[in-house]
């Protein structure tokens, strides 16, 4: 092959004058982590509640959060960065969208992609919510209500302490498809890690070196979120209930 | 909110965005569903095989390609493939420079003589990244699908005579197959939605169309919307379709 091997290049100063091209992916990587804890955040908070309501008598509660895990879901994640990004300033009032527009780099990247990746990754846990609810047995319910419990304290008090023990592994991995898909953020300008082992590789044509350097920094965080998670785990486990999920699909 | 709002520019660039756009991301979805589909039972195989030699190496792969993000994969397939390629058709020129070394010539042009990385083109490129990607996952599934399989089945065929293509090919894999096909589609829809990120390395598929018009024609609003309808009827209808299947294939069982 003829290509020009140059491992060194970590050390070198990069063009942007931060500092050597291992300084930039470091502060790539440092984008990714805020981007995806951000979302995280948001998509659980979001998540839970619109499991949960998905699994209460009241039918058109249903049927408005199944509407949105439908819309959210069936939409590539790209466009929906586009529509937060681009098409969101321009529906709302004027003051508004100019207020969103002249919010200064890199937070008015930031701001769009982490509602919208949080938004994207509630969907999912949202599912998970439900199925975990769903997996329960009927009688948990019932016994909550017959104590005397009302509906939320059964779901406060019954129900979700022992979901979100049940949906424990799927939800790490939804965690590390929220890292991975933080990714898509660099299409509206957050410089994050594969923007700037992308950046690296531009300037300085060392492809290999800059993506392998990615590679093996996305591969530590994923192995860091399992112990984290398998640690987690270990910490609520209530003995007799493990977790546990067949083969899924999604990235 | 939907004063000034121009129609018209979704109804010119209609048959730009179909003809050129969607046929692109349908023929990429098709042949990456394909090559996946076919690469990921190999893979799958692979990895319920008990040589070390072939479950080592299909596993990592597996499990190294579920652990990066598409873009990243994008960008580097989008590197990788012509230096690849310029490597393995050299080796293939010098085998035969006369005959078959000309043929690749032609195709490729004298980077092939050379050992130069050749130009493969982002089209081709894609088409083989998202192969690639979307075969560990379809691995996955793949694997959970022949595992669904009872054991006695195979212990069955192996005692009636039958070798180990024989009884993949005529009782595992298609009853895999038929049992995996909602989570096969599934994941297709996935794909359909993922492979709207060729846009990072410039192509046009149906979001590339619809963006090359919004920029310029300054039409930003109309046509991601515009975008995100279609994504949404094509995947919306399709999930909905599969769940029928879904239940239709239990009811069989």
């Amino acid at each position: 092959m003829n290509y020009h091997w140059y491992w060194k290049i970590f050390w070198d100063l990069s063009p942007n004058g931060e500092g050597t091209y291992f300084y930039t992916l470091i502060l790539g990587l440092k984008w990714t982590i805020i981007t995806a804890l951000a979302a995280w955040a948001i998509a659980l908070l979001v998540g839970s509640v619109v499991g949960t309501l998905r699994t209460t008598p009241n039918r058109w509660v249903v049927r408005v959060c199944a509407g949105y895990v439908e819309i959210f879901r069936n939409i590539p994640l790209l466009v929906q960065m586009f529509l937060w990004y681009f098409v969101l300033p321009e529906l709302l009032p004027k003051a508004a969208g100019d207020w969103m527009k002249q919010i200064p780099p890199p937070w008015g990247s930031y701001y769009p992609a982490v509602v919208c990746l949080g938004i994207y990754t509630s969907v999912r846990i949202a599912e998970q919510v439900r199925a975990g609810i769903q997996s329960l047995p009927r009688g948990q319910m019932m016994a909550g209500t017959a104590l005397g419990l009302t509906l939320p304290q059964t779901y406060r008090f019954v129900i979700l302490p022992l979901t979100f023990r049940i949906i424990l592994p799927p939800l790490t991995s939804e965690f590390m498809n929220c890292i991975k898909n933080s990714s898509v953020a660099l299409t509206i300008g957050v410089v994050e890690l594969t923007a700037s082992a992308r950046s690296m590789q531009e300037f300085s044509f060392q492809f290999f070196e800059a993506f392998t350097a990615a590679t093996i920094i996305y591969l530590s965080t994923n192995i860091i979120v399992v112990f984290g998670m398998r640690w987690v785990e270990q910490r609520v486990r209530v003995p007799g209930f493990i977790g546990g999920t067949a083969a899924q699909t999604g990235h | 909110m939907f004063t000034g709002f121009d129609f018209d520019v979704i109804e010119r660039s209609l048959p730009y965005l179909f003809r050129e756009g969607m046929v692109f991301t349908v023929t990429l979805t098709a042949l990456a569903m394909t090559g996946g589909v076919i690469l990921g039972t190999l893979l799958a195989m692979m990895r319920l095989s008990s040589h070390t030699v072939l479950k080592v190496p299909a596993g990592a792969y597996v499990n190294l390609i579920r652990s990066v993000p598409l873009v990243l994969v994008i960008f580097w397939f989008y590197f990788l493939v012509p230096f690849i390629g310029g490597y393995v058709f050299h080796k293939l020129y010098q085998l035969n420079p006369d005959g078959f070394g000309r043929l690749l010539v032609d195709a490729f042009g004298y980077a092939v003589r050379d050992g130069q990385p050749i130009a493969v083109g982002a089209v081709w490129s894609s088409v083989i990244t998202f192969t690639m990607f979307e075969a560990a996952y379809y691995c996955e599934i793949m694997r959970a699908g022949i595992q669904s399989v009872s054991r006695g089945q195979v212990s069955a065929a192996y005692a009636l005579g039958l070798n180990y293509w024989q009884t993949m090919g005529h009782i595992v894999l298609p009853q895999a197959f038929r049992n995996m096909i909602p989570v096969l589609l599934t994941q297709t829809v996935i794909l359909f939605q993922d492979t709207s990120l060729v846009y990072v390395i410039s192509l046009t598929d149906f979001l590339g169309a619809a963006v090359t018009i919004a920029n310029r024609d300054g039409r930003l609003v109309e046509m991601y919307l515009f975008a995100a309808l279609i994504y949404f009827v094509v995947s919306f209808s399709t999930s909905q379709a599969v769940r029928r299947l879904q239940t239709k294939l239990a009811v069989i069982r």
